[in-house]
């Protein structure tokens, strides 16, 4: 396809990062920069009764001190989407304020700010700020929280609910499907909420500059162009063309930097106020407090099945925690990115999904890596495993038999679901056949039986799942509830020498897209990948952009890029053909050169370039330069797949569980870095894993987060995961230019219900049918016990 | 209080206060951003550093403590553009993504090596239990490190 496209060339942005030279907005010192302290309520729910703020407004080295009493308390950030009540009642949306006024909704809402010449002066002085609180009771559980009687999180809607919605088909012929059935599988749980912890913790400086009356943020976003949208248009009020978002290197996201958070805002309002740049970073226990966090669903849901294991219907009822407030994308993640996928790679002719959405006394649940469609994955991939057990079937035989036939998008149509999308193109088939292939189905099946007679507890776990990403196109997203378009932007400057800026809207923060970028680039140009830089990051340079998650960045970000190449070469064409005194049907262009067909005259893209930036000779009528910007909105979101099998031996003596292989064949349609393609499965799976069997988000029940330091919220370490098996499938997205789907999320949507799928093989023959999450020694050694 | 410390082979001397920490020293006073503060409890180990000959997390040590000590940090790693071959093996594997973990797998991994310079993939994976990486579930942070070491005993 190409020298650079399907290569696993080395990342260009490592240099930087290997020395230590990566610049994070941490590391950024400017001159007068003040820094900050906030003073968070310890409580989840309390009535602010006095604030008492001179102390600290009189210590060494304090510039000032801010409550909500202050102007910044008249401000609050949005929701970027609606999601309204099944009988058409609005979204209850709450005002989200920068500091709390009257009362606090969890624990590490921040009740005041102080501003200072140095950290510890700021850090010294919001010691001194005294708040009086009067503590309520407080509900954590998002079914708890729509109890009669429950604590009430905002008092305009004592229910507690921000929505309640549902998709698929008829409740009542779903019921009724479920009745007649010749086996129905149940299933119940809760999918626990997790902390996303991207390593580099949140980090704002803002400056204002009163001579030009502009503002830069300096943030550690993973969309900077729609932080500056929400913050001009929706918080502040301030003029969008007089601010620049500039996110430069960016440490990890996960979902958990896609949002405006309060804090940006507050210090862009700061800035101004005191005249100086001010920055605040979080430590990691503010991160546990108040970064997004993710999943926290409690799920109920029943899979009938005929007498030969076809799948005749699917009912399922969760409750799903959106936290206090309603961060960004917050209400699009149990509904649209989680129900539209219910049809998972089955057949299932009946599905319908009820989500209810309260407000509990947490910090804010959000779109976390994979955003809903774990949730969707972890719920199909386990009621089939149970399924497959209790009808005694094999889990592998009873997928095969309910998968959507193959098809590709091209001569076959694209598979229309019972819950509003149609799938691109997909073989779930070949993957799950090179899955079995990989791990040696048969013979491990024969060596857990050998071991059971020894005592060992052997398992295995498939998960076949199937996602949405690329999010797009913006007539869907907005039918969809989207507050905003989710195309991307590409921009390709041609300069005159014939090297080649690349400005895009995606955003890197581990991703590699200088790289990824440059390779499709440079091949579809024809020139050396040095003679390409890519540009992300920073609003004055970059004309807009939608940001980087949902796996978008290539299959829309360089979707963007490829129109705008499509628009050089065809303006290079006139200009080659003026040059070479030929007609521009008689050209073809190929290894960075416009050739006259069946001849040897040609004309190099460098010259043509220099020939676009020195138009003495040039096209009549053709304006100079080679300078194309292009928006790109797909038509429709891309659908990569796979399937992931675990391998685990689980103690007998203490229930700890070995993950001894992990196996994902994953098909994320063409390929254009397998190094890089491979890394995001590794990261991907490795989060997956650490929900499975390691992390928890715990609140005590006066709404204290118990988990909320590395001492006691259990992140994956080095010794807790074994090497991971990767292969691929590739079924290209029939489309986007590149045929790319994308391979962000997939690692973390297909990897958790195959280790617990594994884990309960393991302890079958027990009786155990299933086991809540994270699978920690002692409930597995519970499970085994009972 | 007053404190002399020598930090990748240059000689400093600073007059701090008593309660700041090495790495706040490091980033704030000397300027030397690659040694990363991911957390506040010394589980994280994006601080790691190297204190006479020793792997250590940076947050957890107060600059008055490092008076009169020798420190690398991931800055005196490289000699100008060249990578120190634990540098190489991570780009050369992809072993890191987002990079701010990566000072401090760096310097864990020269730890590593110096005390065992042949470990086996377990014994990379205990050696690395005191930092956290959320990018690439050290699938090609354990393969860099394996094969910085055999390049450094060839």
């Amino acid at each position: 396809m190409g020298q650079f496209i399907g290569k696993a060339v080395k990342r260009r942005e490592d240099a930087r990062f290997l020395k230590g030279a990566g610049t994070y907005t941490d590391d950024i010192k400017l001159p007068q920069m003040a820094h900050t302290a906030f003073v968070r309520s310890p409580y989840a729910h309390a009535k602010v009764i006095d604030i008492r703020i001179k102390k600290a407004q009189e210590a060494d080295g304090v510039i000032a001190v801010y409550t909500g009493n202050d102007g910044c308390g008249e401000y609050g950030v949005p929701c970027g989407w609606q999601v309204d009540f099944k009988n058409g009642d609005t979204m209850r949306e709450p005002m989200h304020p920068l500091l709390v006024k009257n009362k606090v909704k969890h624990v590490g809402e921040a009740v005041a700010i102080v501003v200072a010449n140095t950290l510890a002066q700021a850090r010294d002085a919001a010691e001194l700020v005294e708040v009086d609180y009067e503590e309520m009771e407080a509900v954590t559980c998002p079914k708890k929280a729509m109890d009669e009687g429950a604590p009430i999180v905002h008092d305009d809607w004592p229910d507690n609910a921000s929505f309640d919605w549902c998709i698929g088909n008829d409740r009542t012929a779903v019921e009724e499907a479920l009745a007649n059935a010749h086996h129905v599988t149940e299933i119940k749980y809760r999918n626990q909420r997790v902390a996303p912890n991207a390593m580099e913790p949140r980090s704002y400086i803002a400056d204002y500059n009163v001579n030009d009356d502009k503002w830069t943020l300096y943030t550690s976003t993973q969309n900077p162009h729609l932080i500056r949208l929400l913050l001009c248009a929706f918080v502040l009020g301030i003029p969008e063309h007089k601010v620049r978002v500039v996110s430069k290197d960016v440490g990890g996201g996960f979902g958990s930097k896609i949002y405006h958070y309060t804090e940006e805002a507050l210090l862009t309002w700061i800035s101004k106020e005191i005249g100086r740049p001010v920055k605040w970073t979080s430590d990691r226990s503010e991160a546990f407090l108040t970064d997004a966090q993710g999943r926290d669903h409690m799920v109920e849901s029943k899979m009938g099945f005929d007498k030969d294991g076809n799948i005749v219907a699917h009912l399922t009822d969760e409750y799903c925690a959106m936290g206090a407030y309603l961060s960004t994308f917050a209400p699009a993640v149990p509904t649209y990115l989680h129900g539209t996928l219910f049809q998972g790679v089955y057949t299932t002719p009946l599905i319908h999904l009820n989500v209810v959405a309260p407000f509990t006394h947490t910090v804010a649940v959000d779109a976390y890596r994979g955003a809903g469609r774990p949730e969707a994955t972890y719920l199909l991939e386990r009621i089939i495993s149970k399924a497959a057990k209790e009808m005694d079937m094999d889990p592998a035989a009873l997928r095969l038999k309910n998968f959507i036939p193959p098809f590709d998008g091209v001569n076959e149509p694209g598979y229309q679901t019972q819950v509003a999308l149609q799938y691109d193109s997909g073989n779930y088939h070949a993957t799950l056949k090179r899955g079995l292939e990989m791990v040696g189905y048969e013979d491990f099946r024969k060596k857990q039986e050998d071991a059971r007679k020894s005592g060992k507890l052997l398992g295995i776990g498939i998960s076949t799942y199937i996602e949405g990403c690329g999010i797009a196109p913006s007539a869907v997203v907005g039918a969809l509830g989207a507050r905003a378009g989710l195309y991307e932007v590409g921009q390709v400057r041609v300069q005159p020498t014939g090297k080649v800026s690349v400005f895009t809207g995606s955003h890197s923060h581990g991703q590699g897209h200088e790289t990824v970028f440059a390779q499709f680039v440079a091949d579809k140009l024809g020139i050396p990948m040095d003679d390409v830089i890519i540009e992300h990051g920073d609003t004055d340079q970059v004309a807009f952009g939608m940001g980087t998650y949902g796996s978008r960045s290539l299959s829309v970000g360089g979707s963007a890029i490829i129109k705008s190449i499509e628009k050089i070469l065809e303006k290079g064409a006139k200009i080659a053909a003026h040059k070479l005194e030929a007609a521009e049907k008689d050209l073809e262009y190929a290894e960075g050169k416009w050739t006259v067909k069946g001849t040897d005259k040609s004309i190099s893209f460098g010259d043509v370039s220099l020939t676009a930036y020195v138009p003495h000779d040039y096209p009549e009528g053709l304006e100079p330069g080679l300078d194309f910007s292009s928006f790109y909105d797909p038509s429709n979101f891309t659908y990569p797949f796979g399937t992931h099998i675990a391998v685990v031996e689980v103690d007998a003596e203490t229930g700890k569980v070995d993950l001894q292989r992990f196996i994902a064949c994953d098909d994320v349609g063409n390929v254009m870095n397998p190094m890089i393609v491979d890394g995001q499965i590794h990261g991907g799976v490795a989060q997956g894993i650490g929900q499975a069997l390691l992390e928890e988000v715990i609140f005590d029940n006066t709404g204290q987060m118990i988990s909320g330091s590395y001492m006691d919220y259990a992140l994956p370490r080095a010794d807790d995961l074994p090497m991971i098996e990767t292969d691929r499938t590739v079924t290209p997205c029939p489309h986007n230019p590149l045929g790319v789907k994308g391979a962000g999320e997939a690692g973390a949507i297909g990897s958790t219900p195959a280790v617990v799928n594994a884990v309960v093989d393991a302890l079958a023959h027990l009786g155990v049918t299933d086991i809540q999450m994270p699978l920690t020694p002692q409930r597995v050694w519970r499970a085994m016990q009972q | 209080m007053q404190i002399s410390i020598t930090v990748n082979g240059k000689a400093y001397s600073h007059d701090i206060e008593p309660r700041m920490s090495l790495v706040e020293y490091l980033r704030e006073i000397l300027n030397l951003t690659g040694t990363h503060i991911g957390c506040d409890t010394s589980g994280c180990g994006a601080c790691t550093i190297n204190i006479d000959g020793v792997a250590a997390k940076s947050c957890t040590l107060l600059a008055v403590q490092a008076n009169g000590a020798s420190i690398t940090t991931i800055e005196g790693m490289a000699k100008g553009n060249e990578l120190h071959p634990i540098q190489e093996a991570f780009k050369e594997h992809h072993g890191l993504q987002c990079g701010f973990c990566t000072p401090g797998m760096v310097m864990t991994a020269a730890d590593i090596l110096k005390n065992n310079p042949s470990p086996n993939e377990m014994e990379i994976r205990h050696g690395l239990e005191g930092n956290f990486c959320r990018c690439t579930g050290y699938h090609n942070i354990v393969k860099s490190i394996q094969h910085a070491a055999e390049k450094m005993n060839s």
